[in-house]
This record gives C-alpha cells, structure tokens and sequence, in this order.
C-alpha cells in the first residue's frame, strides 16, 4: 500500500443519489504511484443504511486503482471473495469506464491499515456484508475509471498538443482519430499522474455499456477447477504443525483437567496446549492430531449453562414478547384499527438457531515470533484479524501481517474473528506455525447461530378481508449490537427488522416491534439473509394466512395490495405467470408465493412442492423473478439466486440447532442435513430488466424461498407451518 | 511405519500409521491441497479422489488400506478423458461459487462419466448426492454433467 504516495489534491467530489434519495459524496484522490503509474485513491461505504454508515467511518480511502508502467490495472479493494462472483463483478466496473479488457483487471485485497481505515474503534468497517459490495461499488468505481481515463487521455492530448475532445479511450489506448495515433496506457501513466484531477466526469449511458449487464466469465474459475486455488485451509508456511482442538462442550464452560498420556504416544503428535476453555493437539499432520485429541482424557466444568436447552430459551423470548418492544416502524392507529376490524387473525412465529455449516471448516495459521506475528486466514473483517492478532499477543499492530485468502463458503461466519483469536491463543504456544483446524463436529458445535426469533403477529381484516391493521412484535438477538455497538439504537438495529418493516404491501396501520434479547450462553451471528431471513418467514406467511382467512387467491390477494409499488407487483406478476400459477396440480402438491423487498432488491418466488404420506417434502421447482435494477453480470445474479434458493430450502426442511444441557445436539452432516443433488429442484431464474441502481444479490434468494416453500405445503396439505424446520411428523396423512 | 503410494502415477514413500486416512497423506504429508476437508465422515464428499479409477473418500480411506492401487487426485484428473471434459464443462457452465466442494464434485463427475458416458438424472443423482455443495450449485453440476457427456465434448480438444 503506497498511501503515503498520493499527492494531497483537493478531493475531487461528485454527489450521487442513493436509493433514499441522499446524496452521498464521492471522495476521489489521484496521484503517482510507487514505482512509477497512476494511482487513484477512493472510498468505498461499507455499508449502505444511514444508521451503519454513520457508526462507521465511511469517507475514509480505502480502495486504491493502480495502473502500471505496463498497462496493468491493479484494483486493491477491501470486498474479499466467497463464491458470490464479486472478483468478477467489481472488475467489470472499473473495466467498463476505463476502457481495458477484463482480462487486464487484476485484483489485490486491501491489507489492513488502522490508519487508512479509520476509527481503531470500530475497526471492522473494511468488511464484506449485507450483500452490499456491488450496490457500494456501483458509482465509485465506475467514476474512478472514468476519472482515470479522462486523465490519461489528458496526458496524450498534451504529448500530442491535439485537442482533448479529438481523442478517446478504447482498448487500453488512448486514439487520436484525426491522425490515426494510438498510445498505449501504460507510456501515459506518467504523464496522466501529474494531471489535475479532472471534475464532474461523465459517467456512461447504460445504453453504451460494452461488458456491464453481460455473462462474463467468472475469473477465479479456472483454479478452482484444476485444485491449485488456495483457501485459507490451506495455506502451508515452511515447518507448518497441524493442530485440532476441542472447546469446552457446554457454552462458558472451562477446562478443568487434562490427561494426555495416550495422545502424547500417538505417532506424529508433538504438543498438547491447555487453555482456559480448550485444550488442542498440535501434530505433523490432521490425521496424527485427530487421534491424539480422541485419545485425550478431558473433565471439563460445565459452568453456568450446564442445564441450558432450547426450550427455556424460546420460553423466555416468547414471555419476552408480552411486553411492548422498541417500535420501529409505526403507521396510523394499529390499536383502534384491530378493535374496528370485521374480522381479526393472530398468529405465532418461531425460528430457530442456525449454523452456518461452510464447507471450509473453520481454521486459521498463525506464527507467533517475539518480534511479530503473521496471520493466515480466509475473513471478511482483516483488520479485526488483525486487531485480535494484537490485542491476545499484546505485539502492535503494525507488528502483525494478516495474509488473506479465499473463503470456501463466508455465509456471514467469516464476519466473525473468533476463530482467529483461538488459532492466535493456541500458537502462543507453539514453536514455529501452526495451522488450527476445527473438526467438522468443533464447527457445527461452536458455531456462532443464527439468533432463534420469536414473533406474535396480528392483524385486522375489512369486510372485503384485506388488512387494515397489522401488529407485529418479535423478540431474539441482536447481532449488530454485538458486532457494531454504535448502529444499535433506542433498541433498535438495522438489520434486525429488516424485511419487517417497510413493507411492499399498503397497509394503513401498521406497527412493529422489537425486543432485544440475548439468550444466555449460545452465541449469535450473521447468517445469509440476516434480518429477513426470519421476517420474510413470518411476514409472506402471515400475508398467506390472510389470503386464506379472506378466502382469496394468494397472488390476487398480495396484487391488492401493491398499487403503490409496481416494482413489487411487476416481479410478484412475472413469477407466478413463469410459473403457471392456478393451474392444477396432482393431489399431495402445491404451490406457494413469496414476495420481498429486501436489499435493495425486488423478489418474487413460487415454489412447487410434494407431500408424501409420510409427510416428507420434495420441491421440485422454483421459479424467481427478480428486479435488482442494473445487473452487472446476469450469470452471477442467476448464480446467487439458484444458491441461495437450496441455502433456503435447507434451512426450511432442515436446519435447526438445538441445546441440551448447554450443549450443541448436532454434530455433522448426519444430523445437521443439507440439500443435497438428488433433493434440489430444478429452479427458474428470470430477470426484469431496468437501469434502476443495481441491488443486493447474494442474499436475497434465500429469505424469499422459505416462506414460498411452506406456503406451498399448505397449498398442499392444508397444514399452516408457524415453527421451522417442517416437521414431516405434522405433515403425515393417508 | 512406512507406506509407498502411487499418487497421479508418482510413488511416494510416507511415515505415518497406518489408520491415517488418505486425506491427510495427500494434504499434510505430500503438500496436495487440492482435495479438500469438509467432514471426516465421509458425508459431504468434498475429499474424493480415485482409487483405480473409482471415486471414494479419503478422509475414511486408511493410507494401509491403498496398497499399489493407483490414487488419482484433482491435480491430475485433467489428464483422464471423463476428467478433462467435466473440467472444461465446469468452465463452459460457470458452475463454480466459493470452489471448495468443486475438487470433490469433479472426482464424483469424473468417476461417474468414465464407467457411464450418457448417465441419466438419476444416475447423476445416485453418483452425485453424497457430494454436499453449500452455495448450492447442483443445478449448475447436473447441466455440466449432461454438457460433459454430450458427443461434441467427446471429442476432446486437450481441455
């Protein structure tokens, strides 16, 4: 990073409108870079709400475009890469306004930098979340391309003392049509650095896109084929020990004593480290550590939650709940409304802990030296790897180097820097590195959860059954409150309600509720969809159980109430004529709506489902509509969404993490099920287009199929499903 | 105790027990991190390699139990028939997200297209389920199995 070399020229500002219509400034800064080039200095938000982006320091630089002597175009940005495309995505950004190939787009993590970063505080603003990095990047890095090839076609209208308005960019060449010259980028970048930074550059019309809105070819593809792309699981530092561990059982509890004579006579093992909370095994390979952590004779003492299970959790969370909460949204009069009401529907919600379960299973390799410590990891907050690296070492951070590699699945766990500081506590210990792996059963069991939720909702029908009021009050974690204490608010946070409140649909009193409350030893996170994967549960199933207590047709009945958001309606109308909504199925299937507006993004699914008569459920086919505004890559919004569509329907049909006697219940695959190919149904994705500014992509698919999926298993059963998973037992019939 | 095994047609000798499971010879011992770690239980299929050409999981595959049997691996399978197209289908299909099941679901591929080059849907289910893909890219996997097995990609063009 070569900050420091960036001349201080006035930041070059340009507003733009959000979706809320305020404008946010684009901070932009140009100078030479080291080693000779250009070098353009810019900020990306990393997050896109009022409430984050004010608890985080915003403005600060923070992704840097370097082009070199040899025309290469480095792009160094803090978005890391999970398998949602984002390489490829942001490449074609920068690629589109600076007029280079694709190919020529190379791309470089930011390393963390306190000082580049921002407030030490918070720290963890340089992350990758929330599905935010194409809607942030969308303006900035297209002005930045744009404002670097303005300059270099500067610096060879002045070489060639032609006028500037005679030249263009194309190719990576700057031409002068007139005389036919042509100038390759990288002889200009000199020249081009001395430039003023030019003002107000026009960005292109969609209408003259060349590579925006087009499939193109994802660029980490090919290495992920052939075996030679490096995750953080594999990095392998000269002399690198494997170790595996195992952390006290029960939540909170602590280690109590150790016998280690049989694991110290396994072949291979070298080292047992004794923490508070864990013990590990430090070996030459997994296989040797494995078998020495099994041969262990461990006592742990259980601690407080020793008697904690799920079930006191969802008791206290549902007495939670008979207390008013913060309000976060509030329309009309809910109270006089309901009691005015014909008729009156009340329903309650619940949905449980959720682990993430990455195929990568949780590790880290740290080398901890007197004079410093390296860090090797896949993350998405580097500069809280960092961080942590420094405060359990008690080095500086500038001591600590985080080097930063592919995440084999984040679905919000990378968010998170717990496993980090456990690599960091165990290599204190150790001699040289030493790459920690957790064992599958380790990841499932110390995971940190998607927060269990539980929801009353109410509502009042008019004599036609539609709503007139709808009174929604949940309770459950905040996981912003946690990971980002500023954003959380007169009880409130963001991400939380999002997807409960704001809804698509006009309803003229309306109020929502909020409680925060933490459960007692299980911790929580962020898990793909966040907020609206529990609200669009609750919100598309209750809006379905008024359809039927109105006795109207699902889709009609949702139509009614979108004259105010034809976004919403154009998608909700796409999918259920993609679907073929209302024509008959066989007896035992059905079909199920879903609609959704949640980061940034408009959804619509059906989902086709079968019931067996034992009450096991196949969905054989989803069909999405989606307006995200501009695509930027087409085959990557279809990506996303047929992903997050089997990401849903595992956690609809299966997932559930439960607590007995402060312990995890499920270990593994066996008894934490995911969709697996002779389970995944074929599924439809069909895009509105438009040039709206683009919306988020990586998560939406997942909250919108859940509710789809058991407002089908009504359409087919009759059975109204207010607790996830299904349960087939609720489901049997003859 | 020492084992000699052949991986991508190299011999090589290793110390190690002999219950350890391939997986961790091939990554920790012999530096081939290609085939991944996913469960130890041989539930999600990320750790499939070749042994005679037959796909199993060697993260319960004892490294005793290989004896001169050939190991393929995702480093090499490029160089088989079935192995080269379904790579070059991978590609063709973009059916790759995060990549960390992907070694996996390509041996499963591979090993399934060389003993039956038209598989059916439910020959690529019976093949393909014990391959777990958490960004869920079974559509994309099953299309690039049919592209794969189609004749113009038989006719190889050296990947």
């Amino acid at each position: 990073m070569h900050f420091d070399r960036l001349r201080s020229v006035p930041a070059d500002r340009h507003d733009f409108v959000r979706l809320d219509g305020v404008s946010r400034r684009i901070f932009l800064k140009t100078g030479v870079a080291a080693g000779g080039g250009l070098m353009l200095g810019f900020a990306l938000p990393a997050f896109l709400d009022d409430a984050t982006a004010a608890a985080s320091s915003s403005f600060a630089l923070n992704a840097f475009i370097r082009i070199g002597r040899d025309g290469s175009v480095t792009l160094i940005m803090p978005y890391v890469e999970m398998g949602q495309g984002t390489y490829t995505s942001i490449s074609m950004l920068i690629a589109e306004e600076l007029e280079v190939a694709l190919s020529q787009v190379g791309l470089e993590h930011a390393p963390p930098n306190e000082k580049l970063y921002g407030n030490p505080l918070l720290g963890g603003v340089q992350a990758t979340g929330n599905s935010s990095a194409i809607r942030a990047a969308w303006q900035p890095l297209r002005q930045a391309g744009a404002t670097a090839r303005v300059m270099l076609i500067a610096a060879a209208a002045k070489r060639w003392r032609v006028d500037l308005s005679a030249c263009h960019a194309e190719r990576g060449e700057v031409v002068h049509k007139a005389s036919a010259r042509r100038i390759k980028y990288g002889a200009l970048v000199d020249d081009a650095a001395k430039m003023p930074t030019p003002e107000n550059v026009a960005l292109k019309r969609p209408e003259e896109f060349k590579l925006i809105g087009t499939p193109a070819k994802r660029l980490d593809a090919p290495s992920k084929v052939n075996g030679t792309a490096i995750y953080g699981i594999d990095a392998k530092p000269p002399g690198v020990k494997i170790a595996t561990l195992a952390q006290s059982p029960v939540f909170g509890g602590r280690l109590k004593s150790v016998d280690d004579t049989a694991a110290k006579a396994v072949k291979g093992v070298r080292q047992i480290v004794q923490l508070d909370d864990a013990v590990a095994v430090v070996a030459d390979h997994m296989g040797a550590a494995k078998k020495g952590l099994a041969a262990l004779i461990i006592q742990w003492d259980k601690g407080p939650n020793a008697t904690l299970n799920t079930e006191d959790i969802a008791r206290d969370l549902g007495n939670g709940t008979l207390k008013p909460g913060a309000v976060a949204q509030n329309v009309g009069d809910v109270t006089r409304a309901i009691t005015g009401a014909v008729t009156k529907v009340d329903a309650i919600y619940q949905v449980p802990f959720l682990a993430h379960a990455a195929m990568e299973p949780m590790n880290c390799t740290v080398h901890v030296r007197k004079d410093g410590c390296e860090v090797w990891v896949g993350n998405q907050v580097i500069p809280r790897a960092q961080a942590t690296a420094a405060n359990t070492t008690g080095l500086p951070l500038e001591k600590v180097v985080v080097h930063n590699h592919l995440i084999g699945g984040g679905f919000g766990r990378r968010l998170e820097i717990d496993g980090i500081t456990r690599a960091v506590q165990i290599a204190m210990h150790v001699d040289g590195p030493v790459k920690v792996i957790w064992t599958r059963e380790e990841d499932i069991q110390h995971d940190m959860y998607r927060p269990y939720f539980y929801d009353r909702i109410s509502a009042g029908l008019d004599e036609a059954g539609m709503p007139v009021a709808w009174n929604h009050r949940f309770a459950g974690s905040s996981i912003l409150a946690r990971w980002l204490p500023p954003a959380f608010n007169n009880g409130l946070d963001p991400d939380t309600t999002d997807g409960a409140i704001n809804l698509p649909y006009a309803i003229p009193n309306l109020r929502v509720e909020y409680l925060r409350i933490e459960p007692p030893g299980i911790p929580t996170a962020f898990w793909r969809s966040v907020g609206p994967s529990h609200n669009v549960f609750v919100i598309e199933s209750f809006m379905d159980e008024l359809a039927a207590t109105a006795k109207k047709d699902p889709v009609d009945y949702r139509r009614a109430l979108l004259v105010k958001t034809p976004r919403a309606k154009a998608v909700l109308e796409l999918a259920g004529e993609k679907a073929g909504w209302g024509r008959p199925l066989p007896s035992g299937s059905g079909r199920g709506v879903s609609l959704q507006f949640v980061f940034g993004t408009y959804m619509a699914q059906v989902a086709e489902v079968e019931v067996s008569k034992d009450g096991e459920v196949r969905v054989r086919r989803v069909v999405c509509a989606v307006d995200c505004g501009s695509v930027v890559n087409p085959d990557t919004v279809r990506a996303q969404i047929q992903g997050a569509v089997i990401f849903g329907i595992s956690a609809a049909l299966f997932g559930r993490i439960t607590l007995k006697d402060g312990r995890v219940e499920q270990t593994n695959f066996h008894t934490y099920r995911v969709l697996r190919m002779n389970e995944a149904p074929a599924i439809e994705v069909h895009i509105v287009e438009n040039t709206e500014p683009p919306g988020g992509m990586g998560e939406a698919g997942t909250s919108a199929i859940v509710p789809a999926v058991t407002n089908a298993i009504f359409a087919a059963t009759g059975k109204r499903l207010r607790k996830l998973p299904v349960d087939p037992a609720e489901l049997k019939h003859t | 105790m020492d084992f000699t095994i052949k991986v991508n047609g190299a011999e090589h000798r290793v110390d190690v027990d002999g219950d350890t499971p391939l997986l961790w010879v091939l990554r920790d011992v012999l530096g081939m991190t290609g085939t991944k770690f996913g469960c130890g239980m041989a539930l999600c299929g990320a750790c499939t390699v070749h042994r005679n050409g037959v796909a199993i999981r060697s993260c319960v595959t004892p490294v005793n139990s290989i004896g001169d049997a050939s190991v393929t691996t995702i480093e090499a399978i490029g160089t088989t028939d079935a192995g080269r197209k379904v790579q070059r289908a991978w590609l063709d299909l973009e059916v790759v997200q995060c990549g960390y099941c992907q070694s996996g679901q390509i041996m499963s591929a591979a090993a399934l297209l060389a003993s039956n080059p038209h598989p059916s849907d439910s020959d690529i289910d019976n093949a393909m389920s014990g391959n777990i893909c958490r960004c869920g890219t079974y559509v994309r996997i099953r299309e690039a199995i049919k592209h794969a097995a189609k004749p113009s990609a038989a006719s190889g063009k050296g990947g």
